[in-house]
């Protein structure tokens, strides 16, 4: 009978090997063990130091570059407050001097970076040392001590009677990956800005540090450009309420910039650009049907003057609004059967000698477009396609792997070509099933192909995809959480140290339970509770 | 930018997402050169929600006639009031409360200030003004609690001067007001509209059920109240609670409080006391819907045993105690004196006719192990045969609360292995594959039943899963009529494993939408493609009411979900 069930789609045919690892967990993670994603390199003691939030101060050290008045560390001190002792309410009566010792956490960076922007080739690194009474946190960069400022929340745990510890640590700790990225599609569905805001914040909690804003795609157009406003006006799924202003772009970024994260803007096309057609004629291809046009629209026009001095505009604007230096131009999933349709195309493809292979029309027009923002000085990074496609590969920056397969190969093809590679593929976590096994999302090796280390150092880093079909507001949160912190372990730890599910099992468990208790919806990965449930609906 | 390998793709409104996919894999396998495919574009074949015929109407009522004819409503003038034959008055207190949650439903938080400023306006020659509530039997069942035979039928006549609802009982009222405030919308300037509409409507099946687990995960008593609030806008009537079972005991006895205060995962921040019982109880018996608890024995147990010394089997490893504990122990006559306390304190505190008595995936290895079990098998004569061994003690147990002046639930292994169940024993199929044989067995054997098999939202894939739910033909089993009668309804269950607050709601809807539909409109209607415009809608309105119910597919609603 047994056997029976098991192999039907029975209630409970989970594996039941997850059970000793909920005992655990229940136990708490007081130490350095707790902190997610693992630090490089640490040593914890059972020794603890309690904290008393009436007695604890940020401060910067006296050798610091920056000192008091840096946005970015200020505004830091204030955040984290709150995440390390998230019961204290300043109106828990009168203000009282406590007659302990305080205990302090200084602060001090060696650049001073503060009004910049977090870049490429910033420094992230940070060493951090917790003794009594004092914490001493040192950065090369405001960026790394924002990292180690949440390291440090992590370390601080209450006992059964809300009484705040932390334990004696040393840490010194640096990202594997310069590029840990997240994703978002605000195209399919429309994503609220304080629903990105949101995600930014637990973003941070698991040391992501670029914010991929795939902002257009075919259903929608909500980013709403200064130079061509009938795109969004047009093309949103509502010209008022479903849009981004350029204010909400601004929010978007400097919010981000707070936390150390990139904002790095993709305006794919030539494919995925439906909704561009609508508020800009001309900008698509006709596609036609016997002799005449069919009346729908395929992709970018290739072969008008003016979709590049469109596309030149646009980019310009773009580039204005969003400070980073990388732009992700798309280039995926093109349909050449539009193309192939219409006869101007056809034309202009026997006057360029491209015969009929179409994905010569697509490097040419893929390569137009890579020199109008290399020519703003930004580096581009392209979805696989356009390496796969392209013959010139040496005009190709960066490129994003993404389909499934075999991968690891594609990075190595990439890596072999001498271009920088952002890993998405393992990573497509708007798929929900049909396991919950978010153990996939962390065994995966993005180095594990053959090659130099030379090659290996063009793997930058990885990327968590959350398409919008199926996703937006009311269940955006849960599903990419905390699924998406196993990948952020991945790049950012070291990877023999993290290379057991078992042991990250109850780490990670302990975090969701954090960032639960941060007010963000992450989904539990097995049966059990967190102490402090999340308290919505 | 889709992920090729593994993607399952079941819908037919997805045509565009196969051909894609198909086109991945020919890419994929090199053939990216040659490719004469000559599909038709992009946004042609998107699946984008059209208007429906039936408007927004989520489930679809059984007879509807929409005229042309639309009347505006004024959040200042229009009132749902009782009608003056109405057997329910201002002291139905039931129908009050429906009244106000659904005139804030229909005109949002603004109303209350425009209705001074209206004041002294003229009405409209094209107003609704009023909606007249008539309670025609001359016992409302107003303060009564929802059952299964309850009468849930309604007839709805929107027309001038005013429009009215019909109903026998307040249950066919509450559902009633649903409808009604699904005919609403908003013309293009934002007024309120309504077109003059006729419907008769009724369930096909009685009871339409949820099943939320609290046991591997605990819902705070807000989460449970949403989605009560949220079964009620989908018409389901039965909240199945499956309280306590192996991880935690939620439930705080007054008999037994030790229960929960060794078995919940908190004794104090992870319990249901019976205040949390009694509040979640009359939150749904005004919404029409019966609180069925589940009582999981003897199997799904282990945290009965932490608060219940000598409940639960001990089981042994060779000749010693393993100090391990497997299912409860039926050897013992104190398990029969535990379980009659229990279970006459349970029918006291939950109302309902019926209580689960679970009785699924017994696991027999500790019996087996434990030499005392193994001398009682003996004395019984029951051999080797550990299922006889549960059905005495599932016997036993229903004797008990046969005393209770209960009805019982229970799943269907229960049936399955031959114990003598009260002929009106619910059985619940649940066992997914050869669930229509299981069907046509139980109803031959003569006990109603209810289905779940089809309908475990706890599991998730990739695509528009709730077409699934929705093509699901609950007596497709071979049997008679007499036999297709006694299938009372279903249920979609939800399990905890990977459930709790952070994303029950969202994982819940729409996809039990669909399974309410088909638990409560007419066989007929199956047209998929007019179910995705009309459940399009229906999400949004669940979204702006508060709900986080996820997208069925890329698209938006004029009000996003703002909860974050």
């Amino acid at each position: 009978m047994k056997v029976m069930y098991a192999v039907s789609s029975g209630r409970y045919n989970r594996p039941e090997f997850i059970l000793p690892l909920l005992i655990i967990v229940q136990l708490g993670l007081n130490t350095v063990e707790g902190v997610w994603p693992l630090p490089q390199d640490f040593t914890s003691s059972t020794e603890r130091y309690p904290l008393n939030p009436r007695a604890f101060h940020f401060g910067y050290g006296e050798q610091s570059v920056a000192q008091q008045g840096c946005s970015v560390l200020d505004a830091a001190f204030k955040r984290y407050f709150s995440l390390i002792f998230p019961d204290y309410t300043s109106a828990n009566g009168v203000l009282q001097f406590s007659k302990d010792k305080p205990f302090i956490v200084e602060i001090s960076v060696d650049h001073d970076d503060c009004e910049s922007y977090p870049k490429e080739d910033s420094s992230e690194k940070y060493n951090l040392s917790v003794s009594e009474r004092k914490a001493i946190l040192n950065a090369e960069t405001v960026w790394g001590a924002v990292r180690g400022l949440e390291t440090f929340s992590q370390l601080v745990y209450q006992d059964d009677f809300g009484s705040y510890f932390v334990n004696k640590t040393e840490i010194e700790d640096f990202p594997r990956f310069q590029f840990r990225g997240i994703l978002l599609d605000t195209s399919r569905h429309y994503l609220p800005v304080q629903t990105i805001l949101k995600t930014l914040d637990a973003m941070a909690y698991s040391k992501f540090n670029v914010f991929h804003w795939h902002i257009v795609d075919d259903p929608s157009f909500p980013y709403q450009s200064r130079s061509f406003p009938s795109l969004s006006s047009k093309g949103a799924f509502h010209p008022m309420t479903h849009i981004y202003t350029q204010s909400d772009v601004r929010r978007v970024i400097s919010y981000a910039r707070l936390l150390g994260i990139r904002v790095l803007p993709e305006f794919d096309s030539p494919g995925h650009t439906n909704s561009w057609g609508k508020g800009q004629s001309d900008l698509l291809t006709p596609c036609y049907r016997g002799g005449t046009p069919s009346g729908t629209f395929g992709p970018v026009n290739p072969a008008l003057p003016s979709t590049y001095q469109f596309m030149a505009r646009l980019f310009k604007e773009v580039s204005s609004v969003f400070p980073d230096s990388y732009i992700h131009l798309g280039g995926d999933e093109v349909d050449f059967s539009c193309w192939k349709s219409n006869p101007d195309i056809r034309r202009f493809m026997h006057k360029m000698g491209f015969g009929v292979d179409f994905t010569k029309l697509q490097a040419f027009y893929i390569e137009k477009i890579v020199n109008i923002t290399s020519a703003l000085n930004k580096t581009s990074i392209v979805w696989q396609d356009v390496f796969d496609y392209h013959e010139r590969r040496s005009s190709l920056s960066v490129v994003e792997v993404w389909r499934g397969g075999c991968y690891l190969c594609e990075v190595r093809r990439v890596a072999k070509a001498g271009i920088r590679v952002i890993l998405a593929s393992p990573w497509y976590l708007d798929q929900p099933g049909p396991t919950h096994n978010w153990a996939r999302y962390y065994t995966v090796w993005p180095l594990a192909f053959q090659g130099t280390e030379e090659q290996k150092k063009l793997v930058i880093g990885g990327e968590v995809c959350m398409w919008g079909e199926y996703v937006d507001a009311t269940n955006l949160s849960p599903r990419l959480w905390p699924r998406a912190s196993a990948a952020a372990e991945r790049l950012w730890s070291d990877e023999k140290q993290t290379s057991s599910v078992d042991k990250a099992s109850p780490r990670l468990q302990d975090f969701r339970c954090k960032l639960v208790r941060r007010g963000i919806q992450a989904e539990p990965l097995y049966v059990g509770h967190c102490k402090h449930e999340y308290q919505g609906v | 930018m889709l992920l090729s390998g593994l993607v399952t793709l079941q819908s037919a409104t997805n045509m565009n997402t196969t051909l894609k996919f198909t086109v991945l894999l020919l890419l994929a396998l090199g053939f990216c050169q040659g490719l004469q495919h000559n599909y038709i574009e992009e946004e042609e074949a998107q699946p984008v929600a059209q208007a429906s015929k039936y408007g927004t109407l989520w489930p679809l009522p059984q007879k509807v006639q929409i005229s042309e004819v639309s009347f505006k409503l004024s959040s200042s003038s229009f009132r749902i009031v009782d009608a003056k034959e109405s057997s329910a008055g201002q002291s139905c207190s039931l129908l009050q409360n429906a009244y106000r949650r659904y005139y804030e439903y229909m005109f949002g938080g603004a109303a209350a200030e425009e209705q001074n400023q209206g004041k002294g306006w003229r009405t409209d020659p094209s107003e609704l003004t009023e909606l007249q509530v008539w309670i025609t039997s001359p016992d409302s069942e107003c303060d009564s609690y929802p059952g299964l035979t309850s009468d849930e039928s309604y007839e709805l006549s929107v027309n001038q001067p005013f429009a009215v609802l019909k109903a026998p009982k307040v249950w066919g009222a509450l559902h009633g007001l649903e409808t009604f405030s699904q005919l609403m919308y908003e013309d293009e300037y934002g007024a309120k509209s309504i077109n003059s509409t006729t419907i008769s409507d009724f369930p096909r099946f009685a009871h339409r059920g949820i099943l939320l687990d609290t046991s591997r995960h605990f819902l705070p008593i807000k989460v449970i109240l949403a989605n009560l609030e949220t079964m009620a806008m989908n018409k389901f009537n039965v909240f199945h609670w499956h309280i306590v079972d192996d991880p935690s005991f939620p439930y705080l006895s007054r008999t037994f409080p030790q229960l929960s205060q060794q078995g919940a995962y908190h004794p104090y921040t992870h319990v249901y006391t019976p205040a949390d019982v009694k509040m979640v109880i009359e939150f749904a018996r005004l919404r029409g819907i019966r609180v069925v608890p589940e009582f999981d024995t003897p199997g799904h147990t282990q945290s009965w045993g932490k608060g219940q010394k000598d409940l639960l089997t001990p089981c042994y490893s060779g000749t010693k105690p393993s100090g391990t504990f497997g299912p409860v122990n039926p050897i013992l006559n104190t398990t029969y004196d535990f379980m009659k306390q229990f279970f006459t304190e349970v029918s006291t505190v939950f109302p309902d006719a019926y209580v689960h008595l679970g009785g699924d995936e017994v696991d027999f290895t500790c019996w087996k192990s434990n030499p005392d079990i193994k001398k009682f098998m003996d004395q019984q004569g029951f051999g080797q045969d550990y299922s006889k061994l549960e059905s005495f003690y599932i016997q036993k147990l229903l004797d008990i609360v046969t005393t209770t002046q209960k009805g019982y639930m229970i799943w269907q292994e229960v049936f399955d292995n031959g114990v003598k169940l009260k002929p009106d024993t619910v059985v619940h199929v649940w066992i997914g594959g050869g669930s229509n044989e299981e069907m046509s067995k139980v109803t031959e054997a003569g006990y109603t039943t209810i289905l779940s098999a089809p309908w475990y939202l706890d599991y998730i894939s990739y695509g528009q899963d709730w077409q699934k739910y929705y093509k699901v033909e609950p007596l497709s089993f071979n049997g008679t009529e007499a036999q297709k009668k006694l299938v009372i309804g279903g249920e979609a269950c939800l399990w905890g494993e990977y459930v709790d607050a952070t994303n029950l709601t969202p994982r819940l809807w729409p996809r039990a939408s669909a399974v309410a539909e088909r638990l409560w409109s007419a066989k007929e209607v199956t047209d998929v493609n007019d179910a995705f415009n009309r459940l399009s809608m229906h999400r949004c309105r669940m979204v702006e009411r508060g709900i986080p119910a996820e997208p069925l597919f890329s698209s938006y609603c004029p009000r996003e979900y703002k909860g974050i």
